[in-house]
């Protein structure tokens, strides 16, 4: 089985394999992290079959490693995504996504009386709980979870 | 405080909340003193208002300061397009302090960022209006000569009311036990209570005041919204039981004050308003002595 996978989405050499990813939610983490931006080369695979998540979706990107605080920005879309440190074809560092403690720029607040939704301001929001993912507005004031979450 | 801008209740600890009540009751004794000569106040209200505009330009005007702005939106370049951020870059070279109500919620903390000069909240939406809360806190050391450890009513639409949100989320700090009186579809949102809970502080709901009228220190009579009923029979049913008529005062306490951050409708009965336990005129006034010690502390002229 493992041999399959590698087949749908070769393997690299140097650079970072983020896998888990919800396989709807593959393209907001392209969006998220600047791939459809950068230089490197970057292979993705997406409706792959997963145990956990029924779909999930993997991006390799090659010669590129983030830093903690880029790759939590996932955190919203891709709670679950894990992510692999390549070097010479082996893993050398397996790290997982955390919720940070505020978001900017992301998400869109879900009350439609707000100034961010009116007027052109970057969001900001804290994190009141990580679990579930609660988020509350820094300028309204209002809470924002899941199940209303736009990302922008 | 000092060139802080002041847009949520959250923004100001215990010790300044009573900072503030301390210099109002300085204002109260001596209500004019010239210490805002040569201050420009910028009041922009892009929503009307009457009370509150007219309290904070009278605040202005005994403390000697200039006043300019507008007292809607309809009379400026807001009816041409231009954005809050503009307004503010603005009349942020214009004025020493900024006071603004609008529509949209988090317009104020958003014009704190942009300006730079000290923004006083003076209403956004549905969010927050501090010098209302500051005023509540006011007219209730007052009238009963502490804040610790009181029974508060609050009575009415629980859901929306952002004056009592506000005003439970002050109170807190001070040991208070709250009563909510509300019909169902106006209860007080599940995360206050949770707040309260975490503080350690009780709280009763209750959907009629009549049988416990008599517990109460402070009753905080809010207005109940016909459109805020999903069910028009309901709101019919449900209408007279958050009016406060006279004869339901016999039994209370002696110190009881009721309070309301007005404009009522109907549910203060006229009839109250000669009782010595009406207070809500009184407490319109205070908003004045409140508002000149937010003014003269942001400016650190006290």
């Amino acid at each position: 089985m493992k041999d399959i996978k590698h087949l749908v989405v070769s393997a690299i050499k140097e650079g970072t394999v983020i896998d888990h990813i919800p396989a709807k939610d593959l393209f907001k983490v392209i969006s998220i992290l600047g791939l459809d931006h950068i230089e490197n080369q970057v292979t993705f695979g997406s409706n792959l079959d997963s145990k956990k998540l029924g779909k999930k979706a993997i991006i390799k990107i090659s010669g590129l490693f983030f830093r903690n605080e880029d790759i939590n920005k996932i955190a919203l879309v891709a709670p679950e995504a894990k992510l692999n440190i390549i070097k010479n074809y082996n893993v050398v560092e397996k790290k997982v996504v955390e919720v940070p403690d505020s978001i900017t720029g992301i998400a869109k607040c879900v009350n439609p009386k707000c100034i961010t939704n009116n007027e052109e301001i970057v969001t900001r929001f804290t994190v009141v709980d990580k679990k579930k993912v609660i988020l509350k507005c820094y300028y309204c004031e209002k809470i924002t979870n899941q199940d209303n979450m736009r990302i922008i | 405080m000092k060139n802080r801008s002041l847009v949520s209740i959250s923004d100001y600890s215990k010790e300044e909340y009573l900072k503030i009540l301390d210099l109002a009751e300085e204002f109260e004794k001596t209500p004019r003193q010239e210490i805002l000569n040569g201050h420009v106040v910028a009041t922009l209200f892009f929503e009307p208002s009457t009370r509150t505009r007219l309290s904070f330009e009278s605040a202005v005007n005994r403390l000697g300061g200039k006043i300019l702005g507008f007292a809607d939106a309809s009379s400026t370049s807001a009816t041409k397009g231009e954005t809050l951020r503009d307004t503010i870059k603005i009349v942020c070279n214009y004025a020493d302090l900024i006071v603004m109500r609008h529509p949209l919620e988090g317009s104020a903390r958003f014009a704190s960022e942009v300006s730079s000069v000290p923004v006083i909240n003076a209403g956004d939406g549905a969010n927050q209006h501090p010098s209302q809360t500051l005023l509540d806190l006011y007219s209730i050391r007052r009238t009963q000569g502490r804040l610790e450890n009181l029974n508060i009513f609050m009575v009415g639409d629980l859901k929306y009311g952002r004056t009592v949100h506000s005003l439970l989320m002050a109170m807190s700090q001070f040991n208070t036990t709250f009563y909510f009186i509300s019909p169902d579809e106006l209860k007080m949102p599940d995360e206050y209570k949770r707040y309260l809970k975490n503080m350690n502080l009780k709280y009763y709901e209750f959907k009629d005041f009549t049988d416990i009228i008599n517990q109460a220190d402070i009753i905080y009579m809010t207005r109940v919204q016909k459109e805020r009923f999903s069910d028009p029979i309901e709101y019919e049913r449900t209408k007279n039981v958050y009016i406060l008529r006279s004869l339901m005062l016999k039994e209370t306490k002696p110190n009881v004050k009721i309070l309301h951050p007005l404009p009522r409708v109907n549910e203060i009965n006229l009839d109250v308003d000669s009782s010595e336990k009406a207070y809500y005129f009184t407490q319109a006034l205070n908003g004045v002595f409140v508002r000149q010690a937010i003014i003269s502390s942001i400016l650190g002229l006290k």
